[in-house]
């Protein structure tokens, strides 16, 4: 069996089992990114002293007998706004082209302790700012499943790279969609788990009440598997919940049952593309041949979601972001005066969409506008959690199911200049995160898009949200599904 | 919340406010395209928001107590090494107070 497509299980399984050694399996991953690197653009580092180094422990271990770790020899890809002392911690930004953090966030601490291979930090939507791949500067991320068009973001490289095949699992972040989108753009299960589950320590800060660190992967089992390894509580991020962290694996086969299935009135009344109403539609059908009572949920404030997001989180970044300011770190544009170096610093270091960003929520919270617009995204943001509360209390619902994403990957280009359309992407991923719930996206079904020698299959994703701390039930949600659809079994030829 | 445009002047204000230097051609687009989010934003004024209190953080969390215990830090030599410019352990920045004399 091919190492590149086996499951992390398998991998760790092949190392103990003497089949291969993880140095071997290291090499392979590291020689696929490469290979891959000029056609995806999905990586900012390859690290192969890091992965090299760290393989070659786990085989030491392996010869001398030692039990292996959960993640031993399995290759991870990294997003790059999650500090690791090898290579760059860049954030796909200008501003942080040199940077290297001088310590590793929990999470990373949590992979090697596992075992964890890491073998590149990913390229990604500059500081988390992004629905498509495309706002980086070092260039855009290309879709393994056609590279004329965008992996989804801001998680683009990881989300590409794991669905090439260059890695079982990887991390990104979710702060309004940036897992679960490109999870569903590229044919991934993607989680975002609930606010405080996982440690945030170490991560560059975008929006800190709504970014969570989270696992994609292809299939539920192994996404279960990276979740329990970096989930826990840490002292070191004081939003981290003190509480056990369940073994994600232990359960998963076992269903839930019965299985209460919500599916927002509003899930229907966008516009979706066909692909994504007809996933949806199958995908009930599915559920309820699987024994699941579905119930009509109703999530009124779906579109004022959107709104209270983007006021929300760029307020929030509007302030994390003014640690950017060329004195003690990244790169400094000169100025005769210390607003000056500021200024420019943070003019020539920036991209648009982090300056649009910083400008919109600078704006939210000026005076005179921040009852207007801030104050009021507050409360918009209780309204959209008491939703969602009363679909899980009320209406008895296990899990909450929706698309995604409105539509499957679109090309490059189409929307990078129309801030606009990028934001309305995340229609249907916002609410969760406002309301810090844990959602998975899996893949769902197949769009066919193209005529002739264009023709295309693109995989659509589809989401499961949760209540708080409620994610093992929604992965072996997920797990009921994969056990009777074939879709998560597809790989793009590439 | 009223209709409210983004003009040029108000780009250049609140460029000022978050320290960032744009030119004229990207004052222009940003005044554009904020406009046009701030229109789309201003939907939340549809909802009856009467009494609802604003929440700021996704989980009901309290504050508390970690042991009293010196950690790890990083070294000065570490953080100098970082810095873009700097001088004998010093992060060196353009002259902040005016002291009147070249000196300083």
């Amino acid at each position: 069996m091919d190492p590149l497509s086996a499951s992390a299980t398998q991998i760790r399984q092949m190392i103990a089992s003497g089949e291969r050694s993880a140095e071997e399996i290291a090499r392979l991953s590291l020689d696929r990114a490469r290979a891959l690197q000029p056609v995806l653009n999905a990586f900012v580092d390859i690290l192969d002293d890091e992965a090299l180094e760290q393989a070659r422990r786990i085989d030491a271990r392996v010869h001398g007998g030692e039990t292996l770790a959960r993640l031993a020899g399995v290759p991870v890809l990294v997003k790059d706004n999650i500090c690791v002392e090898a290579g760059r911690t860049t954030c796909g930004s200008r501003f942080l082209e040199s940077y290297r953090s001088p310590f590793a966030a929990s999470v990373v601490e949590r992979l090697r302790s596992a075992g964890a291979v890491i073998i590149a930090k990913t390229n990604m939507d500059e500081f988390g700012m992004g629905s498509s791949g495309e706002h980086s500067a070092f260039g855009p991320t290309c879709n393994p499943w056609d590279t004329g068009r965008v992996p989804g973001g801001s998680s683009s490289g990881t989300a590409a790279g794991v669905a090439a095949g260059v890695a079982p699992i990887g991390l990104g972040t979710d702060t309004g969609g940036s897992i679960r989108q490109p999870a569903s753009l590229c044919g991934l299960v993607g989680v975002r788990p609930t606010y405080g589950r996982v440690s945030r320590w170490g991560l560059v800060a975008f929006a800190s009440s709504l970014d969570q660190i989270g696992p994609f992967a292809r299939t539920s089992e192994d996404a279960a598997l990276a979740l329990s390894v970096i989930s826990g509580h840490d002292p070191r991020d004081s939003t981290s919940a003190q509480i056990e962290t369940p073994n994600f694996m232990t359960d998963l086969e076992r269903g839930v049952e019965p299985l209460v299935i919500g599916v927002p009135r509003q899930a229907h009344s966008h516009s979706n593309h066909s692909s994504v109403a007809l996933a949806l539609d199958t995908a009930v059908e599915v559920f309820e041949g699987l024994g699941a009572r579905i119930v009509e949920v109703d999530l009124a404030s779906t579109d004022h979601a959107i709104a209270a997001y983007y006021l929300v989180a760029t307020a929030e970044a509007s302030s994390n972001l003014a640690r950017f300011d060329g004195v003690r770190f990244g790169r400094r544009g000169e100025g005769a005066t210390l607003d000056e170096l500021y200024e420019r610093s943070r003019g020539e270091g920036f991209g648009e969409e982090v300056q649009r960003r910083i400008m919109l929520g600078t704006h939210a919270l000026s005076a005179g506008y921040a009852d207007q617009y801030y104050a009021t995204a507050l409360k918009a943001r209780r309204v959209v959690k008491e939703e969602y509360e009363r679909a899980f209390v009320d209406r008895g619902a296990h899990a909450i199911l929706m698309p995604t994403a409105p539509e499957p990957a679109f090309e490059l280009g189409t929307k990078t200049d129309d801030p606009l359309s990028m934001y309305l992407e995340d229609v249907y991923t916002v609410g969760p995160a406002l309301a810090g719930l844990p959602a998975v996206s899996f893949q769902g079904g197949f769009a066919s898009v193209g005529e002739g020698d264009r023709e295309r299959a693109l995989p659509v994703g589809l989401q499961v949200i949760g209540p708080a701390l409620g994610e093992g039930q929604l992965l072996r949600v997920v797990r009921m599904f994969e056990r009777v659809t074939e879709h998560h079994a597809r790989r793009p030829e590439i | 919340m009223s209709g409210e445009e983004i003009t040029q002047e108000t780009v250049r204000k609140v460029a000022r406010l978050a320290r960032l230097a744009i030119d004229d051609e990207r004052a222009a687009r940003y005044a554009e395209q904020l406009g046009r989010i701030v229109g789309y934003v201003e939907r939340l004024s549809e909802l009856d928001l009467d009494g609802v209190e604003p929440l700021t953080h996704p989980i009901a969390s309290s504050n508390r107590l970690e042991a009293d215990e010196a950690g790890g830090t990083l070294s000065r030599e570490t953080l100098e090494a970082m810095a873009p410019d700097s001088v004998d352990g010093f992060v060196r920045v353009p002259k902040v107070l005016d002291t009147g004399s070249a000196g300083g």
